[in-house]
């Protein structure tokens, strides 16, 4: 039980893993790799430095916000949170547990961004696993789907579309 | 580097970005088709964050204001964005060559601003490529895709060149402010013009000889669209001052 007096980082890092993105409900935002430090202060004061994932990501406020509730529950009540630009957020922050979460959920995990995330012009079509049946016969539909950060894509094999985390 | 200057170039790229998005958003609900609807209002959503990173660290330097104030309280004579931005959406063949002109500009402009030895710059410049680096291979493609496609899209991208070809002069023609920058303009509109020619080319559309060019956006004359812009986005905050979300 994390109370005032009694904070680790431990424990706020435990408070924490009950946020979960408003978008994508199956991730916490530590899945997504949102949160990056978290800092104890004097007279049981907290800092959460979170880092956005995209520029005009809406949900952010949100998150934000959500934070500071859960910490409010644990009567952690003297909290600061930072924004980090830099570095920048990236999918392969994203932990490995969160990818399984997606796939579970129906959206396609983010391929790792070194070895087959593919950002160039004319490049080939990155090769995307149906969350469904997990077949790699897949194509996609549109570059931009129905969050700044998803792709659309249909599978050729069973012929669902479905939800890509593109890489970031 | 002299704070004025920095202030004024931050505002003209978080000007150019809120232009260009409010444009873009002004698609929402009338796109050809729905993917596409959708694409183009997450790229107003991607650079209207884009703008509010540069409007957030402008009014840190000047004090006294804030985001807000900056887009929604400033004059037209005020604004510092690229004409460019301002263009009419016209067809969608025009809204994706802008998209396109202004996207390719921003990414080879942004690729020398991560190594900017202003801190906060570079980590928005950073953040921002990874979203314009979609920008330019979506746009891209649709050029592509209309010029190189049906008798009727190739007309209407050949009138699209036509309209927006004369604001492209501007890029890179920098204004006094923009030597806190400290990007060589010459060898980035060498590289912008060399990869335009190669999308054009596989578009199978001419790259239009030396023009005229039009300019001044950068100090605030602008085309007569810019007005009716901003009285559609400052409306709600002139009407009712000081009203919050």
């Amino acid at each position: 039980m994390v109370t005032p007096g009694n904070i680790s980082e431990d424990g706020i890092h435990r408070i924490l893993d009950t946020v979960t993105d408003p978008e994508i409900p199956v991730l916490t935002i530590r899945d997504l790799g949102i949160i990056r430090n978290v800092i104890l202060g004097e007279h049981d004061s907290v800092e959460v430095q979170i880092t956005p994932t995209y520029n005009g990501c809406p949900a952010m406020d949100m998150i934000a916000a959500n934070i500071r509730l859960a910490l409010a529950e644990h009567e952690i009540k003297k909290v600061k949170i930072t924004t980090l630009l830099s570095p920048a957020w990236t999918t392969d922050w994203m932990t490995e547990e969160g990818k399984e979460k997606l796939r579970n959920y129906g959206i396609a995990p983010p391929n790792p961004k070194q070895q087959v995330c593919n950002q160039g012009l004319f490049a080939a079509n990155e090769a995307v696993e149906c969350p469904h049946c997990r077949s790699h016969h897949t194509h996609r539909i549109s570059e931009f789907g129905s969050t700044a950060c998803k792709s659309l894509y249909q599978c050729d094999e069973c012929k669902e579309p479905f939800d890509y985390f593109k890489c970031h | 580097m002299p704070d004025q200057e920095k202030i004024n170039y931050l505002l003209h790229l978080a000007d150019t970005t809120l232009i260009l998005s409010h444009r873009n958003s002004e698609w929402c609900g009338h796109g050809p088709v729905l993917e596409q609807d959708i694409a183009l209002t997450n790229i107003a959503l991607d650079l209207l964050g884009q703008s509010r990173l540069f409007y957030q660290y402008a009014a840190e330097l000047m004090g006294n204001t804030d985001e807000d104030q900056l887009a929604y309280l400033r004059t037209e004579r005020e604004y510092k964005n690229l004409l460019l931005a301002e263009q009419p959406n016209g067809d969608w063949g025009q809204t994706i060559l802008r998209q396109y002109l202004y996207s390719q500009f921003q990414q080879l402009l942004f690729q020398q601003l991560v190594t900017h030895n202003d801190q906060q710059l570079c980590a928005i410049a950073t953040k921002s490529l990874k979203e314009t680096n979609y920008h330019v291979r979506w746009s891209s493609e649709w050029v592509i895709r209309l010029g190189d496609g049906t008798t009727e899209s190739r007309e209407r991208m050949l009138h699209a060149i036509d309209e927006l070809w004369p604001y492209t002069g501007e890029l890179f023609d920098p204004a006094a402010y923009e030597s806190v920058a400290d990007v060589d303009f010459t060898s980035l509109q060498q590289e912008w013009n060399k990869r335009v020619k190669l999308i054009f080319e596989e578009a199978t559309l001419p790259v239009p000889e030396k023009i005229f060019m039009q300019q001044g956006g950068k100090t605030g004359a602008h085309t007569e669209h810019l007005g009716y812009i901003l009285a559609d986005l400052q409306y709600l905050q002139r009407t009712y001052p000081n009203s919050i979300w």
